[in-house]
C-alpha cells in the first residue's frame, strides 16, 4: 500500500515538531557543560574516555527517540478515527519483529563494545609513577593522606598536573563516595573494602567534588575541592604541609592554643603540640586551606566563628558538638586557628 | 447469603460497612485495594511537594535535612509499596476473574486476608512520621548507615518491620493470582489467549514470588543486627555491607519490573480497543515480557556499578542490562503497530496509553545509557538517576494506572469520568511531568547528587531547580483535576451498557458493575479477543438456565481479624513484646476458626 500524500505530510510535520522539540532539548543539555561541578568536561584521560562512550550512547539513543517519538505522535494523528476509515484487522507480521528484535541488537552491541573498552582500560592497574593519596570518607568529610610525604590534610586534595594519581578509598563509618566529575567518574567507598581508582589530571586549576552516595543527616554538605597544580607549587605545598604547625604568635593566639591544646585535642591531630585526636580532621595547617565545615563555606573569620560558636547549628548533625566558648575563646580560637598556614 | 439464583440479573448486596469488612468478594478487594492505594499515592505527592518545595532555591529553608532525609525515604517508599503496587493490586484484583471468564479467584478468604495486611503494614509503616520519626536511610536502606549506631532512631525498625508485612501481603496474594490464572480460566481460554494485562500480571506474580524470599531474609537479618547484636552487615564486627546491597537488589531490581509490567500490560488492552484492532503482534510482547522478567533477575548489580566491582561482573551485568532493551524495544515496536493502519478514538485512557509509549520510551533509553558502567560513573546517584526513574515510575507506572482508571471506570462503577475534566487531567499531568521531571536530566548531567536537602547557588543548579518544582505543583494540580472528575462523576447515574468501548475482553461480556457472581453463564472463548470473535461470527452467548445453582463463597471475618493479628504482631515488635503475643494468639485463633468455617 502506498502511503497517501496526507500520510507523508502528516509524518513530515511529526518529524519536524520531534526535531524542534529534540533541538531544545539539546540547547539544554549541551548548556550544563559550563556548570563548575560538570559531568561533560572532563580534564583527564580517563575522564574522556568515560565521556566519548557517554556521547556514543547519548547519539543512538537521541536518534532512536526521535525516531519513536516520531512514529508516535505521526501514527496518532494520521490514523485518528474519520468517517470511512476502517481500522486493518491485521495480528502482527514476523518479518517486522525480526526486522525490530535486529535493531536493539544492533544498537545495544555499538553501545556495549566501547563500554566494556573502557572498563577494561580504567579499572585496570594504575601506572607504576602514580602519586599515592589515601581518600576516607567519615560523616561528613573527607581526609587526604599522602604516604610517604608524610602530609595529611582535609577537604582539599593537591595534585600535580600531569602525573597519574592513584587514589585508595577509605571509609571511617558508613559509604561515601569520591567523586570528582571533571577528573574522573565516581568510586564508592565502602568500609571493610579496598577500592580505588586513578586518572591523570590535566590542567592546573580548581575542581569541585562531593559525596555522592547518601550518607546520613549532612550528606548534602560533605563536599571537598581539588587544586591541580604545577609540579613546583605541589611540592611547595607539601613541603609546607609536610612541616609542623606553626608556634603561635601574639597574645590572642597564645591563648587559642591553650584552648586547642586542650578541648580541641580531644578530637584533632595539630602535629607539633600535644594535640593528637583522632575523630576530626587533622588541623596542622588549617589557615591554608580555603574552605571551611567540608567545604561548605570560604575559611573567613565570619564563617569560622559561626562555625566554632554551635557546628550542628551551621552543619546539621555534625559530629562536633557545641563546645559552649565564650566570645573571648572565639577571638582566641581564630587568632590562633588562623596562624597554622 | 451462599448462592444467587442463575435466572435472576445480579441483585446487588447492601453495601454496609460490614459486608466491606467481611467481604470475600474480588471486586470488593479491588475497590478498596484502589481507594488505600490511590490514599497513599496522594500523601507520596505530598511528601514530593515538600521535597521540591525545599529544593526549589539554594540553599532553601523550609524543612531541614533530618526531616528531609525522611521524606524522600518515605516517599519512594509510599508510591512503590503503598501506592503502585496496590494500584496494580487493585485491578488485578477487580478484573483477573473478570477477564479470565472465572467468579473469583482461587482463594477468595486469603484473597482478603492479602487486603488486610497490605492496610495493616500500609499504616504501620506511614505511623511512623508520628512514632518519633519515619524511616530516613533511603528506601534501599544500605548498610552500615541502617544499623543502630548510625540511625538510632525507630525509623529503622519501622522500615524493617512494614517492609516485613508488605511483603507477606504480595507473597499470598501472588500466589493466589497465579493459581487463578493458571487454573482457573474459561473453557476455550488457553494460555496464548490470555489477555496481555492478565500475563503481565502473572509474570509479576512470579517476580514477587521469586524475589521476595530474597528481601524477607535480609530484611531479618537487619533486624537482628539492629536489635539482636547480629553482624551480617557490619564491617567493624566482620560482617558486609555489601551483602545487603546485593540481596537488597535481586529483589529491589525485579521489583523495578513489578510496578511497570502492570501498566504495560493495561496498555496492551487499551491501544487495540480504541485503535479498533487487534494488538499487533500478541506473542512478541507476552515472551518479551516474560524476557523481561527472566533476564530482570540478572542484572541487579547494575545498581553497584560503583561499589568497586571487578572488571569482570561489570562486563556481564551491563551485558544482561543492555539485553534488557531488546524486548523492551519489541514491546514499543509492537505498540506502534498496533497504532497503524488502526481508526483511533482518543479519549482520555488513549490519551495515557500513548502518553505511556513516549514516555516510557524517554526512561527506557536514559536506562541504556547507564547500562554502561562507565557512563553510570557520572550519572549514578545523580538527578539524571532521578529523572530516569521517574519517566519509567511516573511516565511509565502511572500514566498506565490513569489509562486504566478511565478504561475501566465504566466497567467498575457503571459510570463515565468525565472526558473533559479527563483530558485537563491528562495535559497537566503530560506537561507536568515533562517540565518537573525532564530539567532533572540536566541537573544529574551536571553534577547534582540524589538525595541532597540543600545546594549552593553558584552550581548553575537554581534554574532547574526552580523549573521542578514549578512543573511539581503544575502535576498537584492534575491530580486535583482527577479527583474533582471522580468525586463528580461519583454523584451521576450509572449509564454504562456492558461494552461501552466495544472492547474485545471478557469483563466487558458482563453487566456494568458486574453482579456479585460476575457472570450468569461463564463465557465460552473462541479466540484471543472473545467478543470480537463473537461478535463477527454472530455468536451468541447461551442464556443462563432456570434453577442453576452458583456458588460463592461466603463471607468471613476472619481475614480481617487475622490482618489485625498481624498488626499486633508489628506493633509489639516496635512497642512491647506483650503485643506480639497477643497478635500471635490472634492469628493461630483466626487460623483455627477459618479452618472451621464453612463454605457453603
Amino acid at each position: 500500500m502506498r502511503p497517501s500524500a496526507r500520510a507523508i505530510t502528516l509524518t513530515v510535520v511529526s518529524f519536524a515538531a520531534v526535531l524542534i522539540t529534540s533541538y531544545l532539548i539539546w540547547v539544554g543539555w549541551d548548556a550544563t557543560t559550563g556548570d563548575p561541578q560538570t559531568t561533560l568536561a572532563p580534564l583527564s584521560e580517563n575522564a574522556r574516555a568515560v565521556d566519548d562512550v557517554y556521547t556514543l550512547i547519548t547519539i543512538l539513543a537521541g536518534l532512536v527517540m526521535i525516531g519513536v517519538l516520531t512514529l508516535t505522535l505521526a501514527f496518532a494523528i494520521i490514523f485518528r478515527e474519520r468517517p470511512g476509515r476502517e481500522a486493518q484487522q491485521i495480528h502482527g507480521n514476523p518479518r517486522l519483529e525480526v526486522f525490530w528484535t535486529l535493531i536493539p541488537v544492533i544498537i545495544v552491541v555499538a553501545i556495549a563494545v566501547p563500554s566494556f573498552q573502557v572498563i577494561v582500560d580504567t579499572t585496570g592497574d594504575a601506572p607504576d609513577d602514580s602519586l599515592e593519596v589515601v581518600a576516607t570518607g567519615n560523616q561528613w568529610w573527607f581526609e587526604f593522606e599522602y604516604p610517604g610525604l608524610g602530609v595529611v590534610t582535609a577537604n582539599e586534595l593537591h595534585l600535580p598536573v600531569d602525573r597519574p594519581v592513584n587514589v585508595e578509598l577509605r571509609a571511617g563509618d558508613v559509604i561515601h563516595s569520591f567523586w570528582v566529575p571533571q577528573l574522573s567518574g565516581k568510586v564508592d567507598m565502602v568500609p571493610g573494602h579496598n577500592n580505588r581508582l586513578w586518572f591523570t589530571p590535566e590542567e592546573t586549576g580548581e575542581y569541585l567534588g562531593q559525596c555522592a552516595e547518601f550518607c546520613g543527616t549532612s550528606h548534602a554538605n560533605m563536599r571537598f575541592r581539588v587544586f591541580v597544580q604545577t609540579q613546583e607549587e605541589f611540592d611547595q605545598w607539601v613541603a609546607e604541609q609536610a612541616a609542623d604547625a606553626l608556634p603561635a604568635e601574639g597574645e590572642l593566639a597564645v591563648a587559642g592554643e591553650g584552648i586547642a591544646t586542650t578541648i580541641c585535642a580531644a578530637c584533632h591531630v595539630i602535629r607539633g603540640t600535644n594535640a593528637a585526636g583522632q575523630l576530626g580532621p587533622d588541623l596542622t595547617h588549617f589557615g591554608s586551606r580555603t574552605t571551611l565545615a567540608s567545604g561548605m563555606f570560604p575559611n573567613d573569620t565570619e564563617n569560622l566563628r559561626a562555625w566554632l560558636a554551635d557546628p550542628p547549628d551551621v552543619k546539621p548533625g555534625s559530629k562536633m558538638p557545641n563546645l559552649n566558648l565564650s566570645d573571648e575563646q572565639l577571638d582566641q580560637l581564630i587568632a590562633y586557628l588562623q596562624g597554622l598556614d | 447469603m451462599a448462592t444467587a439464583a442463575g435466572t435472576l440479573p445480579a441483585v446487588q448486596e447492601e453495601s454496609t460497612l460490614w459486608t466491606w469488612l467481611t467481604t470475600v468478594d474480588h471486586k470488593k478487594i479491588g475497590a478498596m485495594y484502589g481507594v488505600s492505594g490511590f490514599a497513599f499515592f496522594l500523601i507520596g505527592g505530598l511528601e514530593a511537594l515538600l521535597i521540591r518545595t525545599q529544593l526549589a532555591v539554594p540553599n532553601g529553608t523550609v524543612i531541614d535535612a533530618d526531616r528531609f532525609n525522611q521524606l524522600f525515604t518515605m516517599h519512594a517508599l509510599t508510591m512503590i509499596f503503598l501506592a503502585i503496587m496496590p494500584l496494580g493490586a487493585s485491578f488485578f484484583n477487580y478484573f483477573l476473574p473478570l477477564m479470565i471468564g472465572a467468579r473469583d479467584v482461587a482463594f477468595p478468604r486469603l484473597n482478603a486476608l492479602s487486603f488486610w495486611v497490605f492496610l495493616a503494614g500500609a499504616l504501620l509503616l506511614s505511623s511512623s512520621f508520628i512514632f518519633g520519626g519515619a524511616p530516613d536511610g533511603g528506601w534501599f536502606a544500605y548498610a552500615p548507615l541502617s544499623a543502630e549506631e548510625f540511625l538510632p532512631g525507630s525509623g529503622l525498625d519501622f522500615y524493617v518491620v512494614g517492609l516485613l508485612i508488605l511483603g507477606t501481603s504480595s507473597l499470598m496474594a501472588s500466589l493466589n493470582f497465579a493459581v487463578t490464572v493458571i487454573n482457573m480460566r474459561a473453557p476455550g481460554m488457553s494460555m496464548m489467549r490470555l489477555p496481555v494485562f492478565i500475563w503481565m500480571m502473572l509474570v509479576v506474580n512470579f517476580l514477587l514470588i521469586l524475589s521476595l524470599p530474597v528481601i524477607t531474609v535480609a530484611l531479618i537479618q537487619l533486624l537482628f543486627d539492629r536489635n539482636f547484636t547480629t553482624n551480617f552487615f557490619t564491617p567493624s564486627e566482620g560482617g558486609d555491607p555489601i551483602l545487603w546491597q546485593h540481596l537488597f537488589w535481586v529483589f529491589a531490581h525485579p521489583e523495578v519490573y513489578v510496578l511497570i509490567l502492570p501498566s504495560m500490560g493495561i496498555v496492551s488492552e487499551v491501544l487495540p480497543v480504541f485503535a479498533r484492532k487487534p494488538l499487533f503482534g500478541y506473542s512478541a510482547i507476552v515472551f518479551a515480557g516474560v524476557a523481561i522478567a527472566v533476564l530482570g533477575f540478572a542484572v541487579w548489580s547494575h545498581h553497584m556499578f560503583t561499589t568497586g566491582l571487578d572488571t569482570v561482573p561489570q562486563v556481564v551485568f551491563s551485558a544482561s542490562t543492555m539485553a534488557i532493551a531488546v524486548p523492551t524495544g519489541i514491546k514499543i515496536f509492537n505498540w506502534l503497530g498496533t497504532l497503524y493502519g488502526g481508526s483511533i478514538h482518543f479519549n482520555t485512557a488513549m490519551y495515557f496509553a500513548v502518553a505511556f509509549i513516549a514516555l516510557f520510551t524517554i526512561g527506557g533509553l536514559s536506562g541504556v545509557m547507564h547500562a554502561s558502567p562507565p557512563v553510570d560513573s557520572q550519572q549514578q546517584d545523580t538527578y539524571f538517576i532521578v529523572a530516569h526513574i521517574h519517566y519509567v515510575l511516573f511516565g511509565g507506572a502511572i500514566a498506565g494506572i490513569f489509562a486504566g482508571i478511565y478504561y475501566w471506570f465504566p466497567k467498575m462503577t457503571g459510570r463515565f469520568l468525565d472526558e473533559t475534566l479527563g483530558k485537563l487531567n491528562f495535559w497537566l499531568l503530560f506537561i507536568g511531568m515533562n517540565i518537573t521531571f525532564f530539567p532533572m536530566h540536566f541537573l544529574g548531567l551536571s553534577g547534582m547528587p540524589r538525595r541532597i536537602y540543600t545546594y549552593d547557588s553558584d552550581l548553575g543548579w537554581d534554574t532547574w531547580n526552580m523549573v521542578a518544582t514549578v512543573g511539581s505543583y503544575i502535576l498537584g494540580i492534575g491530580i486535583i483535576v482527577f479527583l474533582i472528575n471522580f468525586f463528580w462523576t461519583m454523584r451521576k447515574e450509572p449509564t454504562a451498557s456492558n461494552n461501552p468501548w466495544g472492547a474485545a475482553t471478557l469483563e466487558w461480556a458482563t453487566t456494568s458493575p458486574p453482579p456479585e457472581h460476575d457472570f450468569d453463564v461463564i463465557p465460552e472463548v473462541r479466540d484471543r479477543d472473545p467478543l470480537w470473535y463473537d461478535r463477527d461470527h454472530g455468536i451468541e452467548q447461551p442464556e443462563p438456565q432456570p434453577g442453576v445453582h452458583i456458588h460463592l463463597p461466603p463471607p468471613s471475618y476472619f481475614p480481617l481479624l487475622m490482618g489485625l493479628g498481624v498488626l499486633l504482631l508489628g506493633v509489639g515488635v516496635l512497642s512491647h513484646l506483650a503485643l506480639t503475643a497477643l497478635g500471635a494468639v490472634i492469628i493461630v485463633y483466626s487460623v483455627w476458626g477459618w479452618a472451621l468455617e464453612p463454605t457453603d
